[in-house]
C-alpha cells in the first residue's frame, strides 16, 4: 500500500478549463457583471463576487427521456395508506410523487450561480475601456526587480544546482584525466577470475593494472567541486509607469451631499481603472472653494467649507503640487474635476488659460464631470443655460485638447459615463479625433 | 468466522487527529479483517490524500486524476464551488477509482475515524467490487485507464495546438453531446486493452505520415461508380446497420471528418464505455462497500481497535449515509443507492445464518447455508443492479421499505396504484423496481437506421419511444444539431411508438460550418 501526499500538488489544475469555460460564456458573464456592478456599490465594486448566469447558454444537451407523457412506472417507499388498484390524483407539475425524476441526472434547470475572483471581476468590469496615452515609463528605484536567467556560475545556493550542466562538466573531466569506468574495472577483475591459475605472470601484470587503475578511480573523483555550476540569475530594474490622479472638486456652498457622493463614485472608477494599469498610483486630493488647498481624503469627501466659487484656485493648487512631486517626465498625470458648474465670471478666462497652457499639456487626460441635482426637471419652455464652466471647457475641448466632459445627475449614469469616456477608440473614430 | 478473539492492548488511535502512521496503521488491521475474514480479492491500494480544491478539481473531471481540457469541467467545478462555499453542499469523503493500483482519494479533512471508514469503504469495498464484478472485467480495462487517459490527454492537447482550441471545443461539445449513446451494449468477444489502443493510434499516424504522397491527391477518380439497385441491404451490412453506437458510427462513417476528429470520438467512445458499468452497479457498488465497511469497523471495535467514542461517530456517519426518508418526506429525492444496497447485502447475510420459513420458500439455494461471505462474493461477482434486484430483493424489504409501485398512463386522469408490500404485490414489485435499473430500460433507445448514400446522404435515426415516453424536445434538437455538423450532411430523427410503429414526432437538423473541414468530393 502506497499513501501520497498529494495536499502540496500545485494547485490550479482548473484554471485552463475555467478559463475555457469563461471564454465560452463570456457575453452571458459579462452582461451578469454589468447588472451587477448597477446594484452593488461602486466602493466594493472591484470585489470579485457572484454572478448568476441563465443556465441554457452552458447547457449541455444529451438524448433523454422526456419528464411527463408516456406510461410511467414509480416505485416509491414508505406506503402507509394505499392498497393496489387505488387511484391517486396527479400532484400538479405532473411530476407524480416522484420528487426529481424529471431530471435523472440532478442536473436543475435554475440559474447558474458563479463566482469570479477581483481580477476576473475587474477585468469584465473594465473591459474595453483604454487609458489615454500610457506612455511614459520611469525606472524607479525600487519596487520591481525582475531575474533573469544569466548562464552559470561556480557558486550559488544548493537549490539553483543545474545538474546537467554539473555532470557534463563532470563527465568530461573524468574522460579527459583518463578515470577508469566501472566496466572497465569489472572486466579486468573477470579477466583475473578467468585466468589459469599457474599463468603467474600474467596474473601479476592484470593485477598490476587493477590496481593502478582503482588507485587512479580512487584520485579521480566522480565529481569534483570543480564541476559544479549554479544557475545563475540577474536582477533587471522593471520600468514601472507610475500615475498621479489628481482629484479635482468644488466644496462650495451649492455642491450637495448627493453631487459629492456622484463625483466620489466617479473617482474610485477612476482609481480602480488606473490601478489596474499602473503598478504605482498616488492620489492628490485638491477643493476648492475661493480659494484651494490639498487635503486627504477624509476632509476632501466630509467637511463642509463655505466660501465662493474660483475653479482656477484650484488649477494653481494642482500646479504647484506637480512641480513640487509630480514631474510630468516621469508620471503619468490623470485629472477629474467635479463641479456643479458655477464659477465667479471673472475667473472664466484665467482658468481657460491655465488649462490650456499649463494643466492640459502636462495632463495624460482630463475629465471634468458636471454633476446635477438628482431629480432636476424644468418647468416647460425653460431651456437650461449651461454652466459657466460648461461654456468656458466647450472652447478649450473645440480646439481638441486632450480632455473630455459629462453631466451626471443620477448615481446609475456614473458606469455608463465612466464607460463612454474611457472606451476604445476604434480605427475611424480615433482618426476623426 | 471462527477466529478467537483477542483483544488488542490499544486502540488504533485516539481523537480525531491522524498523521500517515495512522493512515498505515488503520489500513493494515482492515486489511487484515478485509482479506481473512470476509475474504475480499483487492487490486494493490494507493491512498492519496487530498484538499479541498484537489476534491473539487476531481469532482469536476468525473473523479479522474488527470483529464482533457473543456470548458464543461470548468463549468461543474465552478458550480461545485459555489455551492460548497455557499455550505449548500458537503464535499464527499473520498473518491475512489478503478484502476491498478486502485487509487484513493481520502480528504484532508476527515477525523482518523472517517479516514478508516472510508479506507474500509472505498479501498476494500469498491476495490474488491471493481476487480471482481464480470461487468467491470469486461467493460473496463483497470490496468490502462491511468495511461490512456494520459494519452487521451497528451492527444487532445497536440490537437488543440495543431487544430486550434476552437475547432478541438466544436467537436468535444458535439461528442459529449452523444456520449449517453457510445457504448456497445454487446460487444463482440475481445479484452479491452488501453494501452494497444494508445500504440495503435501511434502506430497509425507514424503509417500516414510515412506513406504521405502528394500525387495522389492529383489521380483523377473513379468515373462513374456502379449502381447496384438491391443495394439496400448489402449498404446497411456493410455500414453496420442498425447501429445503436451512435458515435462509433460517427467515427467510423462519417464522410467528411478528419483523422484525428475521427480520433478524438474514439476517445471520448472509450472513455464513456469506461463508465458504462458504474451506472449499471450502483446499488450493489455501494452496497458492497458500504456492507464492507461496516462489517469491517464493527470487526475493528470488538478486536478492541476502535474506541466507543470512535464507533459512536462512525455509526453517526454510517447512519446517515443508509437513511432513506419516506416518499411523502421533503427529503425524498428517489430511493437512495447506499441503502438499498446496504439493507440487501444485510438481508442476504440473515437469510444465510437465521432464515425465517419465508425465506427458505424464496431463497432455497442460500437460506440458511451459513456461509454468508461467500454467497456474498458470489452475488458482487455475477451480478448487476438490475439482476440483483430481481433476485435477491427479499419479502421482508419490501415490507420494510414500504415500497409501492405507481403507474402514471398519461393518457388517464389517474394514477394507479399497481402493487404494495403485500402477497400479491413482492414478485411485481420486485420485477418493476429491477426494470429500473436496466440501463436499455432507462435510456433511450436511439438507432441509426439508414443512411441515403446514393442521394443527399441524409441520415436516418430512429427513437423507439419505450411507453410512448417522447425525447425532451430541446435537447433532442440541440444534440440532433451536434450529429449534423458531425455528418456534414442533414440528419433526420423519427420518434417511433414500438406498439403501432406510428411515427410519433420527427426532428431534422441540417449542419452548421465549423467541425467538418474535408469538403465533398
Amino acid at each position: 500500500m502506497h499513501i501520497v501526499d498529494r495536499r502540496l500538488n500545485p494547485s490550479g489544475k482548473n484554471l485552463a478549463n475555467r478559463q475555457r469555460f469563461m471564454r465560452r460564456a463570456k457575453s452571458q458573464i459579462r452582461k451578469a457583471v454589468h447588472e451587477s456592478a448597477g446594484s452593488r456599490s461602486i466602493k466594493d465594486a472591484d470585489e470579485g463576487g457572484e454572478v448568476v448566469l441563465p443556465a441554457q447558454g452552458v447547457h449541455e444537451p444529451s438524448f433523454r427521456r422526456s419528464g411527463s407523457g408516456g406510461i410511467r412506472d414509480h416505485l416509491l417507499p414508505g406506503n402507509k395508506e394505499y392498497i393496489a388498484g387505488d387511484t391517486i390524483q396527479r400532484p400538479p407539475g405532473g411530476e407524480g410523487g416522484s420528487g426529481s425524476e424529471g431530471s435523472p441526472d440532478g442536473e436543475g434547470e435554475d440559474d447558474f450561480r458563479f463566482a469570479l475572483s477581483r481580477e476576473e471581476f475587474v477585468d469584465l468590469f473594465l473591459e474595453d475601456l483604454e487609458l489615454p496615452d500610457l506612455a511614459k515609463r520611469r525606472v524607479v528605484n525600487a519596487e520591481a526587480l525582475v531575474y533573469h536567467r544569466a548562464g552559470y556560475s561556480v557558486s550559488g545556493s544548493p537549490a539553483n544546482l543545474a545538474l546537467n550542466r554539473t555532470v557534463r562538466n563532470s563527465l568530461s573531466r573524468r574522460i579527459a584525466l583518463h578515470r577508469p569506468k566501472p566496466e572497465e574495472l569489472q572486466a579486468l577483475r573477470d579477466a583475473i577470475e578467468a585466468l589459469n591459475p599457474d599463468d603467474d605472470v600474467k596474473r601479476r601484470a592484470l593485477e598490476e593494472e587493477l590496481a593502478r587503475k582503482q588507485r587512479r578511480t580512487g584520485v579521480i573523483p566522480y565529481i569534483d567541486p570543480l564541476d559544479v555550476r549554479y544557475r545563475r540569475f540577474e536582477s533587471h530594474p522593471k520600468p514601472v509607469a507610475q500615475a498621479v490622479m489628481f482629484c479635482l472638486m468644488d466644496v462650495s456652498g451649492s455642491m450637495t451631499e448627493h453631487m459629492k457622493d456622484l463625483a466620489k463614485r466617479f473617482y474610485v472608477l477612476l482609481y480602480i481603472f488606473l490601478k489596474r494599469r499602473y503598478k504605482n498610483v498616488e492620489v492628490v486630493f485638491i477643493r476648492h472653494t475661493h480659494q484651494a488647498s490639498e487635503v486627504d481624503e477624509e476632509t476632501f469627501f466630509n467637511s463642509p467649507e463655505t466660501g465662493g466659487t474660483v475653479v482656477s484656485t484650484a488649477l494653481e493648487e494642482m500646479q504647484r503640487v506637480i512641480d513640487e512631486r509630480y514631474s510630468p517626465d516621469s508620471w503619468n498625470i490623470y485629472a477629474a474635476q467635479a463641479s456643479d458648474g458655477d464659477n465667479t465670471a471673472s475667473d472664466n478666462d484665467k482658468t481657460a488659460a491655465l488649462l490650456t497652457q499649463v494643466i492640459l499639456p502636462a495632463c495624460q487626460y482630463y475629465a471634468y464631470l458636471e454633476v446635477g441635482r438628482d431629480s432636476e426637471h424644468f418647468p416647460p419652455g425653460f431651456i437650461r443655460r449651461d454652466s459657466d464652466l460648461w461654456q468656458t471647457y466647450s472652447t478649450i475641448i473645440k480646439n481638441g485638447a486632450p480632455m473630455a466632459m459629462r453631466k451626471v445627475g443620477h448615481r446609475r449614469d456614473i458606469y455608463p459615463v465612466f464607460r463612454e469616456l474611457f472606451a476604445k477608440k476604434t480605427g475611424a473614430e480615433a482618426a476623426a479625433e | 468466522m471462527s477466529t478467537t478473539l483477542i483483544r488488542a492492548e490499544r486502540p488504533l488511535f485516539e481523537g480525531a487527529d491522524w498523521e500517515f502512521g495512522t493512515i498505515q496503521r488503520c489500513h493494515d488491521e482492515i486489511e487484515k479483517v478485509a482479506l481473512q475474514d470476509m475474504g475480499l480479492n483487492v487490486y494493490t491500494n494507493q491512498i492519496e490524500v487530498i484538499g479541498t480544491e484537489q476534491m473539487l478539481d476531481a469532482y469536476s473531471s468525473i473523479g479522474m486524476p488527470l483529464f482533457y481540457k473543456h470548458w464543461s469541467f470548468g463549468k461543474h467545478f465552478s458550480r461545485h464551488e459555489a455551492m460548497y462555499r455557499a455550505g449548500m453542499q458537503g464535499l464527499a469523503y473520498e473518491i475512489v477509482i478503478n484502476s491498478n493500483p486502485c487509487i484513493s482519494y481520502i480528504m484532508e479533512e476527515n477525523t482518523a475515524t472517517m479516514q478508516t471508514l472510508v479506507i474500509a469503504h472505498a479501498a476494500f469495498g469498491h476495490n474488491h467490487f471493481f476487480k471482481n464484478n464480470y461487468l467491470f472485467q469486461q467493460w473496463t480495462d483497470a490496468n490502462g485507464i491511468l495511461d490512456y487517459l494520459e494519452f487521451a490527454k497528451d492527444y487532445i492537447t497536440s490537437c488543440e495546438e495543431r487544430y486550434g482550441e476552437v475547432a478541438v471545443e466544436r467537436l468535444l461539445d458535439a461528442a459529449h453531446a452523444l456520449m449517453s449513446h457510445a457504448v456497445h451494449k454487446y460487444p463482440r468477444k475481445r479484452a479491452t486493452d488501453l494501452r494497444t489502443e494508445e500504440k495503435r493510434e501511434r502506430e497509425r499516424r507514424e503509417h500516414d505520415e510515412k506513406v504521405f504522397n502528394d500525387l495522389w491527391r492529383t489521380v483523377p477518380g473513379k468515373e462513374n461508380i456502379r449502381h447496384d439497385p438491391t443495394a439496400a441491404e448489402q449498404r446497411k451490412a456493410l455500414l453496420e446497420l442498425p447501429q445503436e453506437n451512435i458515435l462509433y458510427f460517427m467515427e467510423k462513417s462519417a464522410p467528411r471528418l478528419a483523422p484525428w476528429q475521427r480520433e478524438i470520438l474514439r476517445i471520448v467512445r472509450i472513455i464513456a464505455q469506461y463508465f458504462y458499468p458504474q451506472s449499471q452497479t450502483k446499488v450493489m457498488n455501494e452496497g458492497c462497500a458500504t456492507y464492507t465497511h461496516y462489517t469491517i469497523m464493527n470487526r475493528l471495535h470488538e478486536k478492541g481497535l476502535l474506541t466507543d467514542g470512535a464507533m459512536v461517530e462512525f455509526l453517526s456517519s454510517h447512519t446517515n449515509v443508509v437513511f432513506q426518508p419516506e416518499f411523502d418526506d421533503r427529503r425524498y429525492s428517489g430511493l437512495n443507492p447506499y441503502a438499498l444496497g446496504f439493507a440487501m447485502m444485510q438481508d442476504i447475510e440473515r437469510i444465510c445464518t437465521l432464515p425465517t420459513a419465508e425465506d427458505r420458500q424464496w431463497f432455497p439455494h442460500i437460506a440458511g447455508c451459513n456461509d454468508h461471505m461467500n454467497v456474498l462474493r458470489d452475488v458482487w461477482a455475477n451480478y448487476r443492479d438490475e439482476s440483483f434486484i430481481l433476485q435477491y430483493l427479499s419479502p421482508r424489504l419490501v415490507r420494510h421499505f414500504g415500497l409501492f409501485h405507481i403507474v402514471d398512463d398519461a393518457s388517464e386522469p389517474n394514477m394507479r396504484v399497481e402493487a404494495i408490500h403485500d402477497e400479491r404485490g413482492y414478485r411485481k414489485i420486485k420485477q418493476a423496481l429491477a426494470k429500473q435499473y436496466d440501463v436499455s430500460w432507462n435510456a433511450a433507445d436511439i438507432q441509426v437506421v439508414d443512411v441515403n448514400l446514393a442521394g443527399d446522404r441524409r441520415l436516418i435515426l430512429h427513437h423507439r419511444a419505450l411507453n410512448r415516453v417522447l425525447l425532451e424536445e430541446k435537447d433532442a434538437r440541440m444534440v440532433l444539431q451536434h450529429l449534423a455538423d458531425l455528418w456534414g450532411y442533414d440528419v433526420l430523427m423519427k420518434e417511433i411508438d414500438p406498439g403501432t410503429e406510428a411515427v410519433m414526432k420527427e426532428h431534422a437538423a441540417s449542419p452548421r460550418p465549423g467541425i467538418v473541414t474535408i469538403e465533398p468530393k
